[in-house]
């Protein structure tokens, strides 16, 4: 490949029409954006280019429809927003995907740079509002580093640890003209790339892993981030243990297979925290630790060494030190560990044998005593079972995508995903009203797949904007509402922790189901009766359109297990205060 | 606990923004702070005293070091290095003490800058404790205005500058790189 120096001159050609070349260059099919003042000479340049656009209700719905796109086939999801308040209503979504790791690039359009730092119409300080907000971001200044920043960005978003980009374009660089050549190479002095693991410490993991009697592999969103489902997969059945995904990593393992328990922390199984709690060496493979997974931290694992393999250095021995550290991509980690785990096995595997197998019958007396189960009841519809009844119907394939809150936790415990990629939520920001517009992203990723958006009756009302959206691109999106009443995790939290003093939790006049959809042109109605929800889930799928469904549930339903927060793993709260008998 | 980073930053808008949003929003307070562009004008130096506990220095480290624009964090807090500070201060004397203020400066290795009948500016360098009980002398023989131009530091042992070296797009990245700090 030539040089960009050596070659001539390239094209002359606008701002925003090189913008579009580079967009092109980097594979992007679609962006998901919202146009304004000084983005018109970009949206007049997109108007007749093969890139499409979709216009969705409001730029947080952009950013979140762009991770649903990324989230979902793992390409880097593109936004965009115009100055000032479209640039300031991308930050709930671009913190949301850098908590998640997920790869975005989101351009903003900003005042001409002339009149920065003026206070122009519509003018805000999106390079420093976005510092935080972001692994990276540029502000540019000319036309001519236009190119060369946007790759760069793209570069930036998808590699190491993933997560959002943001290019701040003044509206005079989208005007101006300049000399497009491809951009033939980038240069990032600074950025740090770890992806071999250290060969010594690869061969010291398996040791431990061989010599360990109780091991546990807790495997997070890194996997998924790094295509690595097949490589943990192997390592599981090479060593024959039990394995935890977190809420990040749902999907990780097939949801059926036999050593998988389920995701451990707060919500998490008994198996999968007295499983961690009880362990000798947690296998932990991309995950940060979260304090939902902990709990109290002096009591997580105490008996357990730790192998720590993260991408991200500054992860590694943040909350819990690690007694064996690997810096790497964790794909590339487990290609050679499971390598080394198959070579020692012969001599290894008969030493600890005994010791496996009553960790084995422990791990399956813990699952046999607490199950995660739905419960159902004839009189109202049970949370779990509308949850449970979704599994059935997605068999392990549909993409589920999920606000947050009660429904989020049920629907983690109860759906089982066969393969990575279909488990979509904002796990560590938590951003209510991401479940809809993130399945609107993913359903335009993945046009021939089954898509729920599961939502409660509040993250719902935060995202009623993208009915119209759905509508619009003709996106199929089954959107159900578990609906009772409340903001039920707050809920839940006032009756248990605050002498059930409901405080601001009530959602009065939700609207008709049937009545709103169809104001938008499409199909919904409300279930109330359990022995109708089966039928109703039916419909809405059969539906060739989005469909919306409603679904009264019991209202004051509370998601258990629940380790409290501040609380250690291994005391969790089962169930509700039983009846005492007089 | 004070921790001493020499980091070593890419000369573009926004590095500092990024660096002291990053020690700001992990609540570690910034004591002192120096940048100035290196040989090379397209770098910058920076040394950093930041208040941390002393087991969450490498945290800090592994923060700086994931900036793209900073190229080397380094610790010095106790690595070998030379840290000095400059302070620039003026104080009113009476006639009558002018001779031993001078005196005084002259035992600290200290420079007489501007002098008026109110008394001297003065300049001096060393480590801050040495600054600082020569800014308790000062202030017996009368009131003192004082400027610190915080910790410049510089250290003994030449730590390796690993780059990244460039991509070609469409080309498979070279990522044969080894992260080997913080082994067992």
């Amino acid at each position: 490949m030539t040089k960009a120096a050596n070659t001539p001159a390239g094209e002359l050609m606008s701002g925003a029409k090189m913008l579009l070349e580079c967009l092109v260059r980097e594979g992007v099919d679609v962006i998901f954006g919202y146009p304004g003042g000084v983005t018109l000479p970009f949206y007049d340049a997109l108007y007749d280019h093969p890139i499409r656009h979709v216009l969705v209700r409001h730029e947080q719905n952009a950013a979140f429809a762009a991770q649903g796109y990324a989230r979902s086939t793992g390409k880097v999801g593109v936004c965009c927003a115009t100055s000032g308040p479209g640039a300031t209503n991308l930050v709930t979504g671009l913190v949301d995907a850098m908590m998640d790791s997920i790869p975005i690039v989101a351009l903003t359009g900003q005042v001409s740079t002339k009149l920065i730092g003026s206070d122009a119409f519509q003018e805000a300080d999106t390079f420093g509002i976005t510092r935080s907000a972001t692994k990276h971001n540029f502000l540019v200044k000319t036309v001519a580093e236009l190119p060369q920043i946007l790759h760069e960005a793209f570069y930036i978003a998808a590699s190491g640890r993933p997560g959002p980009v943001l290019v701040d374009i003044p509206k005079d660089v989208f005007q101006g003209q300049g000399h497009y050549s491809p951009v033939s190479s980038i240069h990032l002095p600074g950025y740090k790339l770890y992806t071999e693991g250290h060969t010594g410490q690869i061969r010291r993991a398996a040791q431990m892993i061989w010599e360990a009697e109780r091991p546990m592999v807790y495997a997070g969103g890194g996997i998924i981030h790094a295509d690595a489902a097949a490589e943990l997969r192997e390592l599981v059945e090479i060593v024959d243990a039990p394995a935890v995904t977190t809420l990040m990593g749902i999907g990780a393992m097939p949801g059926t297979h036999p050593n998988y328990i389920s995701m451990p922390g707060m919500h998490g199984s008994y198996a999968a925290n007295m499983g961690m709690y009880e362990s000798d060496l947690l296998i932990a493979l991309g995950v940060r630790f979260d304090d939902r997974v902990t709990g109290r931290l002096g009591s997580f694992a105490p008996h357990a060494k730790v192998i720590h393999v993260d991408i991200d250095p500054s992860e590694i021995s943040k909350i819990r030190t690690a007694d064996l550290p690997i810096v790497g991509d964790v794909k590339r980690v487990l290609e050679k560990l499971n390598r080394v785990l198959e070579e020692l096995k012969p001599e290894m595997q008969p030493k600890k044998s005994a010791g496996r197998i009553a960790w084995w019958k422990q791990i399956r007396t813990w699952k046999e005593e607490h199950p995660l189960e739905p419960s159902y009841s004839l009189d109202e519809i049970k949370p779990q079972h509308l949850i449970s009844e979704i599994d059935k119907i997605s068999k392990g394939e549909a993409i589920v995508c999920t606000d947050v809150g009660q429904h989020q936790m049920w629907s983690a415990q109860l759906i089982r995903f066969n393969a990575p990629r279909l488990w979509i939520n904002s796990g560590g920001l938590g951003s209510m009203g991401f479940g809809l517009p993130s399945a609107l992203g993913a359903q335009y990723a993945n046009p021939d797949k089954l898509v729920f958006a599961i939502c409660g009756d509040g993250g719902f009302q935060m995202s009623i904007p993208e009915l119209a959206t759905l509508v619009n691109y003709g996106l199929p999106v089954k959107i159900v509402v578990m609906n009772n009443g409340y903001l039920g995790m707050v809920r839940q939290w006032q009756e248990l922790f605050y002498n059930n003093r409901l405080s601001q939790v009530t959602l009065d006049n939700f609207p008709d189901a049937s009545q709103l959809a169809g104001a938008y042109g499409f199909k919904g109605r409300t279930v109330a009766r359990p022995e109708d929800l089966r039928a109703a889930l039916d419909e809405a799928v059969a539906d060739p359109g989005p469909y919306l469904l409603n679904v009264l549930v019991s209202p004051n339903e509370n998601v258990y297990p629940m380790v409290p927060a501040g609380g250690a793993i291994n005391e969790m709260v089962l169930g509700p205060p039983q009846p005492v008998a007089v | 606990m004070q921790q001493v980073i020499s980091l070593l930053v890419e000369n573009k808008t926004g590095a500092l923004m990024r660096i002291t949003g990053v020690l700001v929003a992990r609540g570690y307070n910034i004591e002192s702070l120096t940048v100035a562009k290196t040989l090379d004008p397209t770098l910058s130096r920076m040394t950093i005293t930041v208040d941390v506990e002393p087991k969450l220095r490498p945290q800090v480290i592994k923060q700086m070091n994931k900036l793209i624009n900073v190229l080397q964090a380094t610790d010095l807090t106790e690595s070998p290095s030379v840290a000095r500070e400059m302070l620039l201060l003026r104080v009113r004397t009476t006639m009558e003490s002018r001779t031993a203020v001078l005196k005084e400066a002259e035992i600290f290795g200290a420079r007489v800058v501007d002098s008026s009948v109110e008394g001297f500016a003065i300049e001096a360098t060393g480590d801050p404790e040495k600054l600082d009980e020569f800014i308790d002398v000062m202030r017996s023989y009368g009131e003192i205005d004082v400027t610190r131009s915080g910790l410049l530091a510089v250290p003994l042992d030449q730590k390796k500058l690993r780059l990244a070296p460039p991509i070609v797009r469409g080309a498979a990245p070279i990522e044969e790189v080894h992260y080997e700090k913080e082994l067992v």
